[in-house]
């Protein structure tokens, strides 16, 4: 490597690591200040000052809001939507890739539909149609609309393509049925995008907020992001920004932690599901 | 969610005529997400169509057909323009300035480094943060006299101001947290462009002795040329449903100085029970972003045709 590239790659990472510093400074800030304490004036006067090594405020926000039910649902919810659209995806990618249909295009450019207008700019007729199936304030009302998944379908259409028709000619000579062949013989091969489609399922609905804010209102039924928005609203009335932070954290961790341990893994997956 | 690249061809196979067993099968395949599909996307659609033709609030429960009286009310309403000029406002502030920031960050992150993994995390974090969850950090942040912002500046002699507290600093104040939030994002989809590109281009670049400005500018930019129209959508979708942090930071306000177009009917619709005008408002959102993926594809198209 010559000498000018050598200088040129310290700049790059001069600039870079300045760059992800000022990037990952406000969560930085929140770390340090769900461990202060709240009765000390130093704590949000001064960058470090009124550290404590306690969780107790952890265990404020976690009683101020019922955090425990809103983590049982928030796994639930992302569960339950998730397991179906592996199915549904699994399937409607499968007839996409390889069956041919009279009208297969007309039903393709439905699916389109749903990328270029997604739930969110359909949340009031949605939830009329949740009002006549009487299922406004339940968790149904938060997951049936993202049981398909048109991005998910494409994807995997496209991973079935990718596979080779030989393997499934020979299975259907030796009698193997459809279902067969595809949870035997095409699935496996299928695993990688099967994880990347997840982890990026996941991430969407462990996030979500909007929708569930306008199907649900109560504990009983609402995911954690519900739970850290009453939280935060809170701070408005007097409640202390020690606790909120933490509040945050309780809300973020899962998916911080399991991000920071897999980063490589959940940016081929972001990058592998936004191709087509 | 991102989306796939609309514009990807369907595959012309001769039309079969006869519904075979197997075209049966294909049918009964896709017939649980096209159930979900017709009920959640396309009936919707349908219904807020009908819906904004009617006259229909707290006043009137009953839908009443009044034609286009719900888009004239909404084109004379001052407040429907100064909500479409923050949408605009927000859209051409923070999606060109994402998209080139990060086609330059993707280019310097394609290399490897010792910190790669620091970087990665730094910049990638607020991808799987709730949108929710960043906009409580960042309400912190804009506090003033003790957030991080204000002291920072302090630190530079620089004034105390209530960031969010004003119009005319409150948007930019969101706009700058969504560039925060969403610039990692965008960065993944170059980094995958370039991985597409490989390094064949490069090294011949390299024989040729072009300068590295020149390189970026006669390769990289080109080649990534259908990545940028395949993130510009993800953008421009992005930019017209994000509402979460004006929940949470701003509630539209101050004045509906932060008020845009998906905010704006959540509050039509959930606040004030205006379900006609709400609707008309729905509709004009369905149509610009049905705009969007038709542009997309367009220039898509012919972005593949010059390569």
């Amino acid at each position: 490597m010559g000498m000018k590239r050598r200088l040129s790659n310290g700049f790059i990472q001069a600039v870079l690591a300045i760059l992800a510093i000022g990037w990952i400074m406000p969560l930085v800030w929140v770390v340090l200040m769900a461990f202060k304490d709240p009765n000390n004036p130093n704590s949000v006067t001064s960058l470090f000052g009124g550290l404590m090594p306690s969780l107790q405020n952890f265990v404020d926000a976690w009683q101020s809001a019922q955090f425990g039910m809103y983590y049982v649902n928030t796994i639930e919810l992302v569960a339950g939507i998730v397991i179906i659209q592996l199915i549904t995806t699994t399937l409607a990618g499968y007839a996409f890739a390889r069956i041919h249909m009279p009208g297969r295009n007309i039903i393709f450019i439905m699916f389109l539909l749903q990328l270029m207008v997604p739930v969110s700019a359909l949340i009031i007729p949605n939830y009329m149609t949740m009002q006549n199936l009487h299922l406004v304030n339940t968790k149904w009302a938060i997951m049936l609309p993202y049981f398909a998944s048109a991005m998910g379908t494409f994807l995997m259409r496209q991973t079935f393509r990718q596979l080779p028709r030989e393997i499934e000619e020979a299975a259907t000579m030796d009698g193997a049925k459809w279902w067969q062949i595809l949870w035997h013989v095409l699935l496996p091969g299928m695993r990688p995008a099967l994880v990347a489609f997840t982890l990026v399922s996941v991430s969407f609905h462990w996030n979500d907020f909007l929708w569930p804010l306008i199907v649900t209102s109560t504990p009983q039924t609402q995911p954690l992001t519900i739970g850290l928005q009453l939280l935060t609203q809170m701070g408005e009335t007097g409640a202390q920004w020690q606790m909120i932070c933490a509040g945050t954290l309780i809300v973020v961790a899962p998916l911080l932690i399991l991000f920071i341990i897999f980063q490589r893994k959940f940016v081929n997956s972001f990058m592998q599901t936004g191709m087509k | 969610m991102g989306l796939v690249q609309v514009g990807s061809p369907v595959v012309h196979m001769p039309r079969p005529r006869r519904f075979t067993r197997r075209a049966w099968q294909g049918y009964l395949m896709l017939l649980p997400s096209a159930v979900i599909l017709l009920t959640f996307t396309i009936w919707p659609m349908i219904i807020a169509l009908y819906h904004s033709l009617c006259l229909q609030d707290s006043a009137h429960p009953v839908p009443k057909f009044v034609g286009l009286a719900n888009f004239g009310m909404l084109f004379h309403s001052h407040l429907f323009w100064q909500v479409m000029g923050n949408t605009f406002l927000f859209i051409v502030a923070t999606v060109p300035v994402s998209l080139v920031a990060a086609m330059i960050l993707a280019v310097m992150l394609n290399r490897r480094y010792r910190l790669t993994g620091f970087f990665r995390v730094a910049l990638f974090h607020p991808t799987v943060l709730p949108l929710v969850s960043a906009a409580s950090i960042w309400l912190f942040m804009y506090t003033p006299d003790y957030g991080l912002i204000d002291k920072a500046l302090s630190a530079f002699g620089g004034a105390q101001l209530n960031w969010l507290g004003q119009p005319r600093t409150a948007i930019w104040a969101i706009i700058i947290m969504t560039i925060w939030k969403q610039l990692g994002y965008f960065v993944i989809f170059y980094l995958a462009g370039l991985q597409g590109i490989g390094k064949d281009p490069y090294e011949a670049a390299d024989v040729d002795g072009a300068s590295a400005w020149t390189t970026f500018w006669t390769i990289t930019v080109p080649l990534l040329m259908s990545t940028t129209m395949f993130v510009f959508t993800i953008a421009m979708v992005d930019a017209f449903q994000l509402v979460d942090q004006l929940y949470v930071m701003t509630q539209g306000g101050p004045d509906n100085g932060t008020n845009m177009l998906l905010f704006y009917i959540y509050q039509q619709s959930f606040t004030y029970q205006n379900t006609g005008e709400a609707s008309a408002l729905s509709v004009i959102l369905i149509a610009m972003l049905i705009f969007v993926a038709i542009l997309q594809n367009v220039v898509d198209k012919r972005v593949h045709y010059e390569s």
